[in-house]
């Protein structure tokens, strides 16, 4: 390559700078929604180079469902001790005095209470007219029609066919008072870039995407953890301790491990090109329908 | 195995990642007219570049039960046709991003719609993209649609084409037929200007000259086109000469530190380099590039860094940093192609937000020269735009902008067009040469043209303290909106007496008084409206020198006229006062008639009626003209003057 080029990641990099920077510049009241991951990870870096060496000038906002892995709240902690970022968590109360949970309400319920309408309380509350997300296009079919700047009306409603073209790098930033835009800085990362850059950059992430053994127990085609004395276990179910990882972090009792040995970022790499199943395989919420996440972004899910 | 597989085991993990760390990344668009295979060639070169997993080519056979067109077979296109309203429908309603890698690019294809309807997202693809795969259907050769597409992805710029003759296996493979679509093809596109175009013959269905090789065809002597993506010339499609820094965002973490942060648009830019900000025209040196990753001596298109000077000069969000040698015009004269994605066509005189580099401001549509015929690339004379039409027009905006043609940067050559109202996105924008705008300029003299050769001399020597202290007050601008009838002039003649008993120098101007003399010019046209208020702020402007205070009075319907308004005169000394009164009431005061006409359809653009009003949303005073008398306004009015100590 000759001295005036960019590798791909560095040009996904640069292109990510600058749509955070035009988000910073041109709303009121911008967020970073903060979801633990990897990719998450990633969008946070981001930020920190976009401002630096100024501080990142906008919130971290983490939406609790209160049944994330405990390794994954103690992770987020340190993360926002060692950056020291201005950082909130919202639960969603009401679910949470129903007892709302994915056992007894089923997935989409609970999904929908804790992760989609706690979220919509949150950007409420804090009237927020940007969000970032770390959503990428490549996760799901129905991601990748979505735009980088994804227009939201006050019920934080998404309408797939009137969404605004986006020519160029010209976002449009205009709202009325209470729209707002899903932003989302990673669209064009694929898994692969973002675990290549976690490993250049050297970015911490959650112990759980390492192989370790875990006590676990088999539902379907998923070894769902034990992480807590909450996760009902059948009469015949008896957890064992197996050698697994997980490809992608959400909430406990709905997230699948795989076996691995992977216990380092290069063997990480090297699994995941040489799998046969997507990462999205381990999410229990994209399999309920067809179309499901489609269903959900219109509902103001991101 | 998968192609990843293949790569680890030759080079190791280490390796691998060792030599991925160096690849280009390559964007293209997929396009075509309905039914031409595009999704089945995208879901072809995935699948054989093995980058479908396990669980989402089952997902697709169990859809292709469902939705399939292809029988027995996997469909491929259901791979890629993502939301369920149109998988329905059996077309693709919206672009769609699609990520993959070989060993030498990572590619990410943006595939657009064929429908004619959805042209507006085909600009949209080809506006980020190095090169267009244009698909034909070797059964009908060169459409309608395969032209407009050409056209569309030339005029966004692609300089890389590849025309893909597809379902050669529906003409038996004849060498005969490809020939006569390529030269078909070749004559229209003699006009278009495109430097590169490579014919592929191919079948996406059966995988002939995709990803393999075919074997159907061997009087074809070219690569398939995964190969051709993988080894066509980018590099020198980058403007690496003009130094273009737009500033998108000014740090200011701590006193001591005060950086300039944007993405480098175009050229180079060094530790030492003397720049000249736009459109102050003042230079400084660079003292250093910031990145969290530490300093650099040197960086260049399109890398996002943070610029220090050398000396402190006054630049914002919008400024452009340059060579001072190598400077774009700066003109609030615009000529451009522009693309039309609205349902509601474009029209000469209308008024919109132009998002150009990071700034935005108000222009109008002053004319609308021509619209191309697609088909023939004929300029047709045309009153409107209308949506999915290209045609040239002539903005005047309300800041000077620093571009350049499009055809020589990408960047700084393109805007957006944003209607005001509704926030919509509704036309795409390329600048045309420069000197060609100028010649087609017919008011450019006469205009408030920062590329004249007007510039303020500094002769005065009466400077507006003495006046200020010589006329014992301290002058302002108030502002009054409203719709008409809601008591504005009543508010600003009662004001001025106050003002006049109380030894204040203060004048009105409001419609009647402009519109009789200053501006008897001027229709009611919504650009003959902007520039009417535009003159009042320019005369509330020269009072304010004189060291006298002006109460405007007008309807001034629209927040970007305010804002310029504002900006015009000085916001330190602009006061906007909003008589908030519902149109019902307005309409009930409708002395003379003027909404009574206007209902009945005898004049136009009556603001409240047929065209729109604006309440201010942050207005130094929101005054209830319903309830409340002019006098006790008018008391309101003043303890808002005695609070800013512009009156005792």
């Amino acid at each position: 390559m000759t001295k005036y080029a960019l590798t791909h990641l560095e040009q996904l990099e640069h292109e990510s700078i600058q749509i955070i920077r035009e988000v910073a510049a041109e709303f009121e009241r911008p967020v970073m929604l903060y979801s633990i991951g990897k990719d998450s990870g990633v969008m946070l870096r981001l930020a920190q180079k976009a401002f630096a060496p100024a501080r990142i000038p906008f919130k971290i906002l983490h939406i609790n469902t209160t049944w994330k892995f405990k390794e994954m709240i103690t992770f987020r902690d340190q993360m926002v001790a060692d950056l020291k970022l201005d950082f909130d968590e919202w639960i969603n109360l009401e679910g949470k005095k129903d007892g709302i949970n994915p056992f007894v309400h089923g997935t989409q319920r609970y999904t929908h209470v804790m992760k989609t309408e706690g979220l919509k309380q949150a950007l409420n509350a804090g009237q927020y007219d940007a969000a970032f997300g770390g959503a990428r296009r490549d996760e799901e079919k129905s991601r990748a029609k979505e735009r980088v700047f994804s227009f939201r009306d006050r019920f934080h409603q998404w309408d797939p066919k009137n969404q605004r073209p986006e020519l160029w790098n010209l976002f449009n930033c205009r709202v009325h008072k209470g729209e707002s835009i899903r932003v989302f800085p990673i669209s064009n990362w694929t898994e692969l870039d973002v675990w290549l850059y976690i490993h250049k950059e050297q970015l911490p992430v959650v112990p759980l995407y390492f192989a370790k053994a875990r006590p676990v127990v088999r539902r379907g085609n998923a070894w769902i953890m034990v992480d807590d004395e909450r996760l009902p276990l059948q009469p015949d179910e008896q957890p064992e301790m197996r050698m697994v990882r997980f490809r992608t972090l959400g909430c406990y009792p709905l997230t699948g491990a795989i076996d691995s040995t992977a216990d380092t970022l290069p063997k990480i790499i090297e699994e995941m090109l040489r799998s046969r199943d997507s990462e999205r395989q381990g999410r229990v919420i994209d399999f309920d329908e067809a179309g499901s996440m489609e269903q959900k972004k219109r509902e103001g899910y991101f | 195995m998968s192609s990843y597989a293949r790569q680890i085991d030759e080079l190791g993990i280490d390796g691998y990642l060792a030599r991925y760390g160096h690849r280009e990344m390559l964007r293209f668009l997929t396009c075509g007219s309905v039914d031409d295979g595009k999704s089945t060639l995208i879901g072809r070169l995935l699948f054989d570049s093995h980058m479908i997993f396990d669980d989402v080519l089952a997902a697709t056979r169990k859809a292709s039960e469902r939705f399939g067109t292809t029988g027995q077979e996997v469909d491929l296109a259901l791979l890629v046709d993502g939301l369920q309203a149109e998988r329905e429908q059996g077309i693709t309603i919206d672009v769609a991003y699609r990520y993959f890698a070989t060993e030498r690019r990572k590619f990410i294809i943006a595939d657009t719609p064929g429908h004619v309807q959805y042209t507006r997202n085909m600009a949209t693809g080809a506006s980020n993209c190095d090169l267009a795969v244009i698909l034909i259907d070797a059964r009908y050769g060169v459409l309608e649609q395969t032209r407009r597409h050409s056209f569309i992805c030339s005029l966004l710029g692609i300089q890389h084409f590849v025309i893909a003759v597809n379902k050669m296996d529906l003409v038996e493979f004849r060498e005969e037929r490809f020939e006569e679509i390529r030269t078909a093809y070749a004559d229209f596109a003699a006009r278009l200007s495109v430097r590169d175009i490579t014919f592929i013959p191919m079948s996406a269905l059966k995988g002939e000259n995709v990803v393999h090789r075919s074997t159907q065809m061997p009087w074809y002597q070219g690569s398939p086109l995964l190969a051709h993506l993988e080894t066509v010339h980018l590099a020198s499609d980058r403007n690496l000469v003009d130094l273009r820094f737009p500033v998108q965002h000014v740090l200011r973490p701590d006193l001591n530190f005060r950086g300039y942060s944007g993405t480098i648009a175009s050229g180079t830019i060094r530790v030492g380099d003397t720049i000249a900000a736009l459109p102050s025209g003042k230079q400084s040196q660079i003292k250093s590039i910031v990145t969290f990753d530490g300093d650099l001596q040197e960086a260049f298109a399109p890398m996002a860094v943070t610029l220090t000077l050398t000396t402190e000069i006054d630049i914002s969000r919008g400024d452009m940093l340059v060579a001072p040698n190598n400077a774009p015009p700066l003109s609030n004269a615009i000529e451009a192609m522009v693309v039309w994605f609205h349902e509601e066509p474009l029209q000469p005189g209308r008024q919109f937000l132009v998002k150009h580099t990071t700034v935005q401001t108000a222009a109008t549509v002053t004319d609308l020269r021509y619209r191309i015929n697609v088909g023939t690339l004929h300029r047709e004379a045309t009153g409107s735009l209308q949506m999915n039409e290209v045609g040239r027009i002539r903005l005047e905006c309300a800041r000077p902008l620093a571009a350049d043609a499009y055809s020589k940067n990408r960047a700084t050559g393109s805007f957006i067009l944003i209607d005001r109202l509704s926030n919509a996105t509704v036309g795409a924008g390329m600048v045309v040469e420069r000197k060609l705008a100028d010649d087609a300029t017919k008011r450019a003299a006469g205009s408030a043209d920062a590329g004249s050769n007007v510039r303020l001399q500094h002769n005065r020597r009466i400077k507006p303290e003495a006046r200020k202290q010589r006329l014992g007050q301290e002058p302002f601008v108030l502002w009054i909106t409203g719709l008409p009838r809601s008591g504005k002039s009543s508010l600003a003649y009662a004001l001025e007496q106050w003002l006049f008993d109380n030894q204040r120098h203060v004048h009105v101007l409001d419609g009647e008084i402009l519109r009789l003399g200053l501006n008897r010019d001027l229709g009611f046209s919504g650009a003959d409206r902007w520039e009417n208020q535009r003159r009042a702020a320019e005369v509330a402007k020269l009072n304010l020198a004189c060291g006298i205070s002006t109460i405007v009075a007008l309807v001034s319907p629209l927040q970007f006229e305010r804002e310029q308004a504002r900006d015009i005169v000085g916001a330190e000394h602009f006061l906007e006062v909003f008589c908030d009164a519902p149109l019902a009431a307005c309409e009930a005061r409708d002395q003379d008639g003027l909404y009574a006409r206007a209902r009945a359809g005898e004049i136009d653009n009556v603001t409240g009626v047929d065209a729109p009003y604006e309440p201010p949303t942050k207005p130094t005073l929101a005054l209830d003209t319903v309830r409340d008398s002019v006098d006790a306004n008018v008391q309101k009015v003043i303890a808002l003057l005695r609070s800013r100590s512009l009156v005792r």
